[in-house]
């Protein structure tokens, strides 16, 4: 119960959350106008009639951004808990911080001389 | 809302999230369109995210979101959008599906057997009562005597995990 | 029963008129976040205006002036007329995730005001990992980027998406490494803890760099300029909302508006003390703390449509390039200084003495330490770009004057 408790308010805003925003869309949807025709449905493309399938392939460049953004967001699961303890612990726990961060600096530093990071 | 003995607050959203969790998990491996499939998987990875705060364990809560739905959720729908012509399946099997089925029985029994037989029923206290804070979490990770080691360990882990994934998709050099 | 707090106060009032203790618990909370999740929206319908305002005055135009005084009801004149839009889905989309992209973008904003401090009295939820909590909401708005433009089945939205999921997901690291500080500054991801840590003395003079870099990676991830490639208009005709039209266009952009202005609120609870103002007088008079929150947010949110409005676009090149060569690397070292500086200044016992960590003559000697080390590293960081700069003009010059003239290019 306690837990519920303190949750149910976060738990209603996930449910209410996306509502809120969602009424005037059903309210749009209720009185505007509905008028469809092939060429207002059509793909918007300045006109031009569209070419071949939405699905183009993608540089592998996306890929490894969301692989390095992936690797990042990993550390930081250990480094909030590391700065949250952070006041009540001795020196040896910011070397020990230090050193994590410093080896996955090293993963940055390799994808920076291999040239992943550049934009092509 | 007055509830019956044992349809309490909790059970209802334990039986939430175990709908989120498994019609997530049901629709992933029914859908034939593979982002759609992505798409389940996120709710899916949702309801965890629930379970986890119902075992008041708020900070890996957040870690699901962070990393399940903002990070590997937003890579699964990138490999999926990448991987051309794969979006939309024309068969919802494979020749291998019974491989497949077999695989799932066994590892589903391994983890019955295991880990959910050791533990059923009523253990006792509720979990709350003795909570470990996250702060608690975060001396343990670099305290000598606990998990430093495996905390240094991680580090270099994700170094070669990342290491790795650049050598492995740079197809030049 | 003093009526100071409605939402603590309610529960109990209506189980004493003899409703069932949870349905009135229920309803109590249920009221506590319709408030907490209708505040912002009707704070966004006046910073339409007022944007639409200040951005008109930049660029020497009048603004709305039409639609009552000051044009000041021309949001509202906007809402009927959206309204009344027909709705357009396009062929070949795919319905279901068309039409919910736009309120998850509208959510991920929204669910960060869930654990925000308004008051010492009001919060909606003092959430123990707050700070994570909000970064982990954020993802929600990545996704929608991601269902918006996959659903639309158009190239354009898709290119758009992929380029601005990569600007999302980037500065997404920036933004968690300059929240570490503020973390360990306060020992708590509370955000009432971190508030209240700032009652002595604001974080951003102790860690002006890391409310920089916060600001910096928060303005690139509503999209607004100078990192505004969302809508690129140049290159992309108009991004991942291209198919959009109507109510649902529109609630892309109503969540980019509450998006500046709740990063504005972020940076005043982070970095100037949220609730926090002069002389403990919010402590006696709860609601003066909202103002002082609004106040302090809105000085934030006037600095992003500035950087906004006069700052050309980059090129997502530089944008990438600005992300993962700079932000990122200086983060890192912003918070290895910080704890190493923070540690030092405990040991040599500069800290406030416990108790007096609300004085603010305590916390000068901390301050100014840690306020040092942060002039140094901008510095050091300064003279580091200076010198690759200069470096490569010399290298672009050498290139240039080994070429002959008239040599074409």
């Amino acid at each position: 119960m306690e837990i519920l408790n303190q949750w149910a308010f976060i738990g209603i805003f996930f449910v209410l959350a996306p509502i809120l925003p969602a009424v005037p869309i059903i309210l749009a949807g209720v009185i505007s106008p509905k008028k469809p025709n092939a060429i207002k449905q059509s793909t918007y493309e300045c006109g031009v009639e569209t070419v071949g399938d939405t699905w183009v392939q993608f540089k592998m460049q996306y890929y490894l951004y969301g692989l390095i953004f992936l690797i990042f967001d990993v550390e930081m699961v250990f480094l909030f808990p590391w700065a949250l303890a952070y006041k009540q612990l001795d020196f040896a726990a910011f070397l020990a911080g230090l050193l994590f961060i410093f080896l996955l600096s090293d993963a940055l530093v390799y994808a920076w001389r291999k040239k992943v990071l550049e934009w092509v | 809302m007055n509830f019956g003995e044992g349809l309490t607050p909790e059970a209802i959203a334990f039986g939430l999230f175990t709908l989120l969790t498994l019609g997530g998990a049901f629709g992933v491996v029914t859908t034939r369109n593979l982002v759609r499939g992505a798409i389940w998987l996120i709710v899916s990875l949702f309801g965890i995210a629930g379970f986890f705060v119902l075992l008041s364990a708020p900070f890996l809560a957040s870690v699901q979101v962070l990393v399940y739905i903002g990070a590997i959720g937003i890579l699964f729908s990138f490999a999926v959008m990448l991987t051309r012509g794969m979006t939309n399946l024309k068969e919802r099997f494979n020749s291998q599906w019974w491989l497949a089925a077999l695989a799932a029985v066994i590892a589903f029994m391994l983890l019955m057997v295991g880990v959910i037989i050791p533990v059923f029923g009523n253990t006792g206290a509720p979990v709350s009562d003795q909570v470990q804070t996250t702060v608690d979490l975060g001396v343990a990770l670099v305290s000598g005597n606990q998990y430093v080691l495996p905390f240094e360990v991680a580090s270099l882990l994700l170094t070669a995990a990342m290491i790795g994934a650049i050598v492995i998709a740079r197809e030049d050099d | 029963m003093q009526c100071d707090n409605i939402i603590n106060t309610l529960a109990p009032c209506l189980v004493q008129s003899g409703w069932n203790g949870d349905l009135a618990n229920f309803i109590s909370i249920f009221l506590g976040v319709v408030l907490v999740a209708t505040f912002p929206l009707l704070v966004t319908i006046g910073l339409i205006w007022f944007e639409r305002k200040f951005a008109a005055r930049i660029q020497d135009r009048m603004g709305p002036n039409r639609v009552g005084p000051f044009g000041l009801l021309q949001p509202f004149a906007d809402v009927i007329k959206l309204l009344g839009k027909e709705n357009i889905t396009p062929a070949g989309a795919d319905k279901v995730i068309y039409n919910i992209a736009p309120p998850l973008m509208v959510m991920s904003v929204l669910l960060i005001w869930a654990v925000i401090p308004l008051t010492p009295i009001h919060v909606g939820m003092d959430l123990e990992i707050g700070a994570l909590y909000f970064v982990s909401v954020a993802s929600f708005g990545t996704l929608a980027v991601i269902f918006a433009s996959w659903s639309s089945n158009n190239k354009y939205a898709l290119l758009g998406a992929f380029r601005v999921v990569a600007q999302l997901i980037s500065y997404e690291i920036p933004l968690a490494f300059a929240l570490l500080v503020p973390v360990l500054l306060a020992g708590s991801m509370s955000l009432v803890d971190i508030t209240n840590a700032q009652a002595g003395m604001w974080f951003v003079f102790m860690a002006p760099l890391s409310a920089l870099l916060f600001f910096v990676s928060s303005q690139a991830e509503t999209g607004r300029g100078p990192f505004d490639l969302l809508e690129a208009e140049s290159e992309l005709v108009a991004g991942f909302n291209i198919e959009y039209s109507g109510m649902k266009f529109a609630l892309f952009f109503a969540g980019e508006f509450m998006h500046v202005f709740t990063n504005g609120v972020l940076m005043a609870v982070l970095f100037t003390g949220g609730y926090i103002g002069i002389g403990g007088i919010e402590n006696s008079i709860p609601l003066l703390g909202l103002v002082f929150l609004l106040l302090k947010a809105f000085v934030w949110y006037l600095l992003a449509l500035l950087v906004r409005n006069a700052l050309p676009r980059v090129r997502i090149d530089q944008l990438m390039n600005f992300n993962w060569k700079f932000l990122v690397p200086v983060s890192i070292v912003n918070l290895v200084m910080m704890a190493f500086l923070f540690k030092v200044v405990q040991e040599l016992g500069l800290a406030p003495a416990p108790g007096l960590e609300n004085d603010f003559v305590a916390n000068i000697p901390q301050t100014l330490v840690l306020f040092a080390g942060n002039v140094v590293l901008g510095l050091l960081i300064l003279s580091v770009v200076r010198q690759n700069f200069r470096r490569e003009r010399l290298e672009e010059s050498a290139k240039s004057a080994i070429v002959p003239v008239g040599a074409g290019d």
